[in-house]
């Protein structure tokens, strides 16, 4: 049976490609969010997975507000990266896995999450700048599957929703009759507001409260509604729901393997987690 | 029936909803137009006839004509398709942040890293 060997929550702000194409890894503005990621290299050349399932936010790339799923996958056979708007590079396209991607598919719909099923499918920052700060060097050594949640257009699904999922989402890994080892990532947040009179909104003392719900008690953010969670994080803080459906993979009993929590990278609080099942 | 309620709960906040959603589906639907960069150029080079090409009614035009994030906002624009009208003009989220609040770029800057002490 395939295995989930861990989960890699992090922050996916655009900023974070321009970094990577001017070679600022040492700049000492870039410097503490960039020397969280090689410990994390580290832990995948020991864990060597072959599939990660991530679990992100579209920024209106591959969904426009025509037609907006609460919750999406991908069952494409490779999936590509696109302009966004800004200018910044296009990554190098990744392998897809669409039998596993309909094994999760059938698992969690058969679990009453009404998904919206992709087989062609264009990802974003928010796929591919978390990739690219674990394999810098692009080559892609693992299959992936794309799980979308509508963090854009209110209502979005609660935390509750999305810890249900991620449990939904960690039994469907577990029951694909494969033996391959899993990775789930999460991305987004931590607390951050580009809108409004309010933008520039941080809150160190929430994220540092929720990454450490996110070892100790992993549905702590399920008793707050998403409004909330915009008040306490921000509007783009509530990215954060990305992270609770990678923890809900995972057993109640976890392992730290790292975590790095640095403000700010371009106006958010990033966080950086990797996190292991024990038990 | 009773419309969709809309919540603002959060001060200095306009949570897009149902309400903005439908408010700003022109607005945002240029923006999202801009992922393509010769849509970018289309509009640079005739801002007037592309913005009449999305059906953007006179307070989106008025938003988008003065470059303005909290009356793009106003008239229903999502941050996320905003960010690609800002893109434009090689404005990055410290200039936008800084407009909104009425701040100079270095003290919006400042303010980020003071939420880090």
């Amino acid at each position: 049976m395939a295995k989930i060997v861990g989960t890699i929550t992090t922050s996916h702000v655009p900023a974070i490609g321009g970094a990577i194409a001017k070679g600022l890894q040492n700049d000492p503005y870039w410097k503490p969010f960039f020397d969280g990621f090689p410990p994390v290299r580290e832990w995948l050349a020991r864990v060597k997975p072959d599939v990660v399932v991530l679990v992100y936010n579209d920024h209106g790339l591959n969904f426009f507000l025509d037609k907006m799923p609460t919750f999406a996958v991908g069952a494409a056979a490779e999936y590509r990266n696109a302009d966004e708007g800004w200018g910044i590079p296009t990554l190098p396209p990744f392998r897809g896995d669409p039998e596993l991607s309909w094994h999760l598919i059938e698992q969690l719909v058969a679990e009453e999450f009404d998904l919206v099923t992709c087989q062609e499918m264009v990802v974003d920052h928010a796929f591919t700048l978390p990739m690219a700060l674990c394999w810098p060097d692009m080559k892609w050594p693992v299959r992936t599957v794309p799980v979308c949640v509508n963090t854009v257009q209110a209502p979005l699904p609660s935390a509750a929703r999305c810890y249900k999922l991620g449990q939904a989402l960690g039994r469907a890994i577990s029951s694909w009759p494969g033996d391959e080892r899993v990775v789930v990532m999460g991305t987004g947040g931590l607390s951050h507001q580009l809108d409004g009179e309010r933008a520039g909104f941080i809150n160190k003392e929430f994220d540092l409260r929720f990454m450490d719900s996110m070892v100790t008690d992993p549905a702590w953010a399920t008793k707050y509604s998403t409004s909330e969670i915009v008040e306490l994080s921000g509007t783009q803080g509530v990215e954060l729901l990305n992270w609770v459906v990678a923890r809900g993979t995972l057993p109640q009993k976890v392992h730290k393997e790292l975590a790095n929590y640095h403000i700010p990278i371009s106006n958010t609080a990033s966080g950086l987690m990797v996190l292991e099942p024990l038990g | 029936m009773p419309a969709a309620t809309s919540r603002q709960p959060v001060p200095g906040t306009t949570i897009f909803d149902g309400e903005q959603a439908r408010k700003g589906y022109a607005l945002n639907k240029m923006c999202y137009s801009f992922n393509d960069a010769v849509n970018r150029r289309a509009f640079v080079a005739d801002e007037d006839a592309y913005c009449a090409r999305y059906g953007l009614n006179a307070q989106q035009r008025e938003a988008i004509r003065n470059r303005n994030v909290l009356q793009l906002i106003d008239a229903g624009g999502n941050a996320y398709y905003l960010a690609k009208f800002a893109g434009i003009f090689g404005l990055d989220m410290q200039d936008i942040g800084a407009q909104q609040t009425g701040m100079t770029k270095d003290q919006f800057k400042a303010k980020l890293l003071a939420a880090g002490k």
